[in-house]
């Protein structure tokens, strides 16, 4: 227990430390302090005019569609293409929907495993890209929205955004983490697999390839997409203890820092302080209750002659430690990454729970940019509803709430349940989803609820052993996906542009302050009643029904 | 147009400076730094690759240490887990070929480690006491004093986190070129 302390607060603390003057510079950066930088990316996109709400959604969805397509072609026809040493060949273009969609929209679900589908130049120019430009474009409508709070008159402009996000913060940290990693043992080589004869004569072939590179933004970008298909469980994925607490600080390092920027940005500290403690809290809440539950041994094993003292090890690696894979199991989910450094499917039936939470909140950090929005859509319904009880003209930092933002904030953060929910209710009930399970029951239902999480989250983890790879969950899931992705990005921006366009009104002592504790706790209330209790009964179907009928 | 155009060049500076110039920087960097680490850490023993030091390869025969259970049978081209719940029958009986293929008993019971599989299924390590639980056996098979064996395990040690992951645990395949070594 005392390490598994010790190993969160490294984590947990070290990332929420590097946070702080990331944040800081993030913020800088965006409100166009580098103007050397700024002058080049200008030059770039041609010209970069202000941008109201509209333009800069219709850039957004222009250079994403863009990325979409380009994937499409490059993923369709990987196997005219170079840089194939392995071979691999033609993919299925439901496959290749599902892929295109997954890591456009941040999401990375993988219906396919990188080592035995895709070629390199399909994994670098096509997947990889798509890891940077993706995560930056979440950076970059997390600048737009916080641009229209802050009260300026435009939300700036995407395509110098864009760049900012992607050449200055994610650009360099990939570096970073990328060359620790090839020290520690990612390999990072053209070559194509190694072929071995073991020490019992027998042949071995050992898929490898530029992987560095490909891990590093995975974890930084709340990509997760991995570059092998057990993603970091895969030892030459994370080779060890300490490129695993690595990948772990990157994954929640830039989702700490957008709350950061968002408060330096709309000038208002104290919010964001209250806004990171509650996501904080969530988060701590989540891994306690996921290390506990992991401590359970595996009931599997409990009638037979084995020694369990570590917990349940079914789908762990020893190199990386009893407690991480838990730990990893909550970080990765709490932000939208996806990666994973222990099978789920494989978790006990309350600790696989935690998970799914942080998908269904979705807020608590969540992916990069889009955390901090989809935040935002619980902070303008907690405003409305304080406002409502103390009987004022809701307003949020002098911006009047209305019923028109009130129904688009309820419009995207219902649309998140219902994706999600209803593919669960629809591949539960037929076929598409049944013949397709790896594990009977509860749990079965709970791979069905956790893939659609996964997808309506833009999480891209999964309980791995469903087997997804088929027309109805490519299409499907690639769909949700779409629209989980753009919906919860463009109706903020919409809310936004409505407040711009109201006159805003002077703060007095009247006014609902956001920087203190009673708002603190009426966000956690708000989140509690529309992320968790809207997904209750469905957890009760699936990983606390497990629980109590088979853990004894 | 006007969003057409600027997505197009973005599109194309985004892909040269974060595909090409990234790539081959940190391709640069790693074979000239690290050339074993960045090739996926493979072991040439008398000019013959016999594996790589992170990956698991299956060991049967009795003269070796054995590895932990795969769900990919140790095939590093599909690497996977079981993705079996822990409460799932199909574990039970898994665990029970495996229990029984070490002779376990309750007196003797086995570590888990050496009956759970791995995420990935190319888990390289076992656990010290898994390692020991397999002494008896190695050093039967090939002869030689008990002691010697363990005193090998105990050598190949290692503790993976220091302070955060105190469990110290083993890498099966440098453990059986030390034991090849011992005695061949």
């Amino acid at each position: 227990m005392f390490t598994a302390i010790l190993t969160i607060i490294l984590i947990v603390g070290g990332a929420a430390l590097l946070s702080w003057p990331l944040g800081h510079y993030m913020a800088a950066l965006f409100s166009g302090r580098f103007a050397r930088a700024d002058g080049l990316f200008v030059r770039v996109a041609g010209r970069a005019a202000q941008q109201d709400w509209k333009q800069y959604s219709i850039a957004l969805l222009a250079f994403n569609a863009l990325m979409f397509v380009f994937v499409f072609a490059l993923l369709a026809t990987q196997h005219w293409l170079p840089l194939n040493p392995d071979g691999q060949s033609a993919a299925s273009l439901d496959l290749v929907f599902n892929t295109a969609a997954s890591f456009t929209t941040n999401t990375n679900l993988q219906h396919y495993s990188g080592e035995s589908s895709w070629s390199y130049l399909a994994q670098l120019g096509g997947l990889m890209w798509l890891q940077f430009v993706s995560a930056a474009t979440g950076i970059a409508a997390l600048a737009a929205l916080a641009r229209g709070i802050a009260g300026q008159a435009s939300m700036g402009n995407f395509f110098l955004d864009l760049q900012r996000a992607t050449f200055c913060v994610l650009l360099p940290l990939a570096i970073l983490v990328a060359l620790m990693l090839a020290l520690n043992g990612v390999p990072m080589t053209f070559e194509g697999a190694a072929h071995a004869t073991t020490l019992e004569g027998v042949a071995q072939t050992i898929a490898r390839g530029p992987a560095a590179a490909f891990v590093a933004i995975k974890q930084l970008g709340t990509n997760g997409g991995g570059f092998f298909g057990p993603n970091s469980t895969h030892p030459l994925e994370n080779p060890n203890f300490w490129s695993n607490g690595f990948s772990m600080i990157a994954i929640i390092t830039i989702p700490m820092a957008c709350v950061w920027m968002f408060g330096r940005i709309i000038g208002r500290m104290k919010h964001a302080g209250v806004i990171f403690a509650v996501m904080l809290a969530f988060l701590l809440l989540k891994i306690g209750g996921s290390v506990a539950f992991e401590a359970a041994p595996t009931q599997a094993f409990v009638h037979l002659p084995v020694m369990q003292d570590v917990g349940n090890l079914e789908g762990k690696e020893l190199r990386l430690g009893a407690t991480t894979g838990p730990l990893w199991a909550v970080l990765t989910t709490s932000t939208s990454n996806g990666s994973v450094a222990a099978m789920h499917d494989s978790l006990n039936p309350l600790t696989g729970l935690m998970p799914m939470i942080g998908m269904w909140l979705n807020a608590t950090f969540g992916g990069v940019g889009v955390g901090m929005i989809n935040m935002f859509l619980y902070i303008v319904v907690a405003v409305f509803i304080a406002g409502m009880m103390v009987g004022r003209t809701p307003e949020y930092l002098g911006h009047k709430v209305e019923g028109g933002e009130m129904r688009l904030a309820i419009l995207a953060l219902f649309s998140h349940a219902l994706l999600i929910l209803g593919g669960t209710a629809l591949f539960a009930a037929t076929a598409w989803g049944q013949a397709t399970l790896h594990n009977v029951g509860a749990h079965g239902f709970s791979e069905i609820l956790y893939e659609f999480s996964s997808a309506g989250a833009n999480n891209g983890s999964g309980f791995e052993g469903l087997g997804d790879n088929t027309v109805p969950w490519n299409i499907a899931t690639g769909l949700i996906m779409l629209i989980g992705r753009y919906l919860p990005i463009i109706v903020p921006l919409a809310i936004v542009g409505s407040l711009m366009a109201k006159k805003r009104s002077a703060e007095s002592a009247g006014t609902l302050s956001v920087g203190g504790g009673s708002f603190g706790i009426m966000l956690v209330i708000t989140i509690l009643i529309f992320g968790a209790l809207t997904f209750l009964p469905a957890a009760a179907l699936g990983p606390i029904a497990e629980h109590v009928t088979l853990m004894r | 147009m006007a969003y057409l155009i600027p997505s197009l060049r973005l599109w194309l500076v985004t892909l040269l400076v974060c595909v090409v110039g990234y790539t081959l920087f940190v391709l640069a960097f790693a074979q000239s730094v690290a050339p074993f680490r960045a090739n996926g850490s493979i072991i040439i023993v008398d000019g013959r690759a016999v594996g790589s030091e992170l990956v698991a390869q299956n060991f049967t025969s009795d003269r070796y240490f054995w590895p932990r259970p795969s769900a990919a049978d140790y095939d590093a081209m599909g690497a996977a887990g079981s993705n079996l719940s822990p409460t799932s029958e199909t574990l039970a009986k898994r665990a029970a070929d495996t229990v029984a293929r070490y002779g376990a008993t309750a007196a003797n019971p086995v570590p888990a480690d050496l009956v759970a599989a791995s995420g990935g299924g190319l888990d390289p390590h076992i656990s010290r006491a898994g390692a020991l639980y397999q002494v008896q056996r190695v050093a039967r098979a090939r002869g030689i004093d008990p002691a010697a064996v363990a005193r090998l395990v105990d050598d190949k040690g290692i503790v993976p986190g220091g302070p955060f992951a105190p469990d110290p645990i083993v890498n099966v395949l440098q453990l059986n070129l030390a034991l090849d070594r011992l005695k061949p």
